[in-house]
């Protein structure tokens, strides 16, 4: 989905209140932006090797399950032969240490684990966020105080903790990439649904909404044709910003051996045996890290420009601030 | 002075309010863990536990009372203690009790109190480190204001927020331990047992959860300065002609740092959870890494047992935040 399909949900729709009106004008605020289009190239090369894994991996003749025990020297405990980790004509980027499973494949293999299971605990993040946000907003005082309260919790317990506890209670069976959408999504949705509230509680307030109310509206058709569309800028930004800090947190569960899995790869999953391998085949710990480094910063950077271009007011202020953290290091 | 006695009483509801989160929150995770569809007995034996083994199992572990029989007796043990008989002993568990370990019967609160000193060593350690260097380059950023070094600052601070920590540790370990060979690869030894080769080993983990946390004091120190170097009353100073080095370290940074403050006791209150991915990294046996190897080994009541000390460490933690804010911020009223 990109910023102008959220930005115009439906004919009729009133714009949002503040500067952030077309979406057009948000388009050409984030083109003028050499740091915005920079992130914005270097993830779409992401995205594209991403979807294009398994053509990717096809055109070079490899898979990131098969073994290739004599490709690894077993007399070192398993560290590739040849220089630079192994790397071939066949094998781009070398294979990994233990196994000879190919290393290209398993990283442009990675990239999809890495980016679908961010992308399905944002999505999931967001939307619990919103229902939360505008339950409290709209409902009664007493909802509003039962869920403004279990927010606060959500929000201060520490992520990362309660995320592997969590995935202690489910069976091995369960497939870990959606384990980790649900369990990551059911987590992180305090700040969202923060934001959604306070948004909701400006807007219910403002003239269109009560006349949509007056003109016997029903609730849903409210929410709907009126607020959601004025909370899309709000929650776009604060999603921009989930987006990277779930991809670390996808990767700090898997680099503890409690996310992803082997065989499956993912980012995260290649470097929990780093500490072994970082001196007999640094390219091994060094690629994934450097993938997910210029990713996360990519994000980041490209949030930042999508808030400032939402609202060029409103950046000013928001940018010298900070935000807290939730992986917990 | 008289205004700032409001805080008792408010200090008296933040604390029962503390209290309540931590009840619900040991209540949702008894629930959870050990009223989850699936069978905590057969979790504990294994998949090739035979039906037997896993009756024997259940006794032992009083899953074959009532649900809520069972929830009172964790809560019991929580605040009066309990006894636990394995059939040919009895074994007290004096009053915070969290169970007993699945894996080796030790109780659980002996288990986290054992962690506890090398994660606080890590803990504080690493403030150190973010509050000199996270401070001190905010500070040099704010008031370097244009300049080529705010512009350096920014992108490492931008870096630094979205490197996963665990990236850092072993990139610097790498460069620090392999290559450089200026430290040996870091292994924990307590502070009791030897200072000097308790600092030694410690250096690195410090280093790269300090550096790790100290991007985001920098920008929060860099706001806040700015926001006061904004102030009306800054201004009356320098127009009365106070040096510009006066202003900053008397009058600026006394503003800028309560939130410096309240941010650390808040990090200081969830690393006292584990720094998880940096115990993990280094291989120092902290509540990080206890918790690890329980959800490993599928050791429900330590799971439990570390999840709540860390729910109660940050729940603490903003508490006190708070009271220090207001301490330190003579504006704010506490009410």
């Amino acid at each position: 989905m990109t910023v102008q399909d959220v930005l115009t949900p439906g004919a009729g729709a009133p714009p949002a209140p503040g500067p952030a009106a077309g979406a057009r004008g948000v388009w050409r605020r984030l083109r003028g932006r050499p740091s915005a289009v920079v992130s914005g190239a270097v993830l779409a090369v992401l995205l594209l090797a991403a979807l294009a894994a398994p053509l990717l991996t096809a055109l070079s003749g490899q898979d990131p399950y098969t073994y290739h025990d004599e490709l690894v020297d077993s007399a070192s405990g398993g560290a590739p032969q040849g220089s630079f980790g192994g790397m071939s004509g066949e094998h781009w980027l070398g294979v990994e240490p233990g196994t000879g499973r190919d290393l290209f494949a398993r990283l442009v293999h990675g990239a999809r684990v890495s980016l679908l299971v961010a992308a399905g605990a944002t999505v999931l993040q967001v939307a619990i966020g919103v229902a939360v946000g505008l339950a409290a907003a709209l409902g009664s005082r007493w909802a509003d105080q039962v869920l403004s309260r279990v927010t606060d919790v959500m929000v201060a317990l520490p992520m990362l903790v309660l995320a592997i506890a969590l995935t202690t209670v489910v069976s091995d069976d369960f497939p870990r990439p959606l384990l980790l959408v649900l369990v990551m999504g059911s987590l992180n949705w305090g700040g969202t649904s923060r934001v959604v509230r306070a948004q909701a509680l400006t807007l219910r307030g403002l003239d269109f909404v009560a006349a949509a109310r007056l003109g016997g509206s029903r609730p849903v058709r409210v929410v709907r044709r009126e607020l959601l569309p004025s909370l899309a800028a709000p929650v776009i930004t604060y999603a921009a910003v989930l987006l990277p800090s779930n991809i670390v947190l996808e990767a700090s569960l898997s680099f503890l051996g409690i996310g992803v899995r082997p065989p499956t790869p993912s980012w995260g999953q290649m470097l929990s045996t780093a500490t072994t391998w970082f001196r007999a085949d640094p390219l091994y710990v060094l690629l994934p890290s450097a993938l997910l480094f210029v990713t996360v910063l990519a994000f980041t950077v490209l949030g930042d420009a999508v808030r400032t271009a939402l609202d060029p007011r409103e950046a000013g202020r928001l940018r010298v601030g900070t935000r807290k953290e939730k992986t917990r290091g | 002075m008289a205004d700032r006695f409001r805080g008792v009483p408010f200090v008296a509801k933040r604390l029962l309010g503390a209290a309540l989160v931590l009840l619900v929150l040991a209540t949702v995770l008894y629930a959870l863990f050990y009223l989850v569809p699936g069978d905590p007995a057969q979790l504990a034996c294994g998949e090739r536990c035979s039906p037997a083994q896993v009756a024997q199992v259940r006794g032992q572990l009083g899953l074959d009372e009532s649900a809520h029989a069972q929830y009172l007796h964790f809560l019991q043990g929580l605040f009066a203690g309990r006894d636990y008989s394995s059939g040919t002993s009895v074994q007290h568990c004096a009053a915070p009790c969290l169970g007993l370990s699945r894996q080796n019967d030790q109780q659980v609160t002996t288990l986290i109190l054992a962690g506890l000193p090398a994660t606080a060593s890590l803990a504080f350690g690493a403030m150190v480190v973010w509050l000199t260097l996270g401070v001190g380059t905010g500070l040099l950023s704010a008031l370097r204001r244009g300049g080529a070094t705010e512009r350096v600052l920014t992108v490492l601070t931008l870096a630094g927020t979205g490197t996963p920590v665990f990236i850092l540790g072993l990139l610097l370990m790498m460069a620090v331990c392999a290559y450089l060979q200026w430290l040996p690869f870091p292994s924990y030894v307590p502070l009791t047992q030897d200072a000097e080769q308790w600092a030694w080993n410690m250096l690195l983990p410090w280093l790269t959860l300090g550096l790790f946390e100290s991007a985001k004091y920098a920008r929060l120190t860099r706001s806040s300065t700015l926001e006061v170097l904004a102030e009306d009353h800054i201004r009356t100073f320098r127009a009365y002609g106070v040096s510009e080095r006066a202003v900053v370290t008397r009058h600026a940074l006394r503003g800028a740092l309560p939130p410096v403050i309240a941010l650390s006791a808040i990090d200081l209150g969830s690393m006292m959870g584990g720094a998880m991915l940096t115990e993990q990294l280094f291989g120092i046996p902290g509540l990080g890494r206890l918790l690890i190897d329980s959800v490993r080994s599928v050791d429900l009541p330590v799971v439990v047992g570390v999840v709540l000390v860390i729910g109660t460490a940050v729940v603490v933690a903003n508490a006190v935040a708070d009271v220090l804010y207001a301490l330190a911020d003579r504006r704010v009223v506490l009410s």
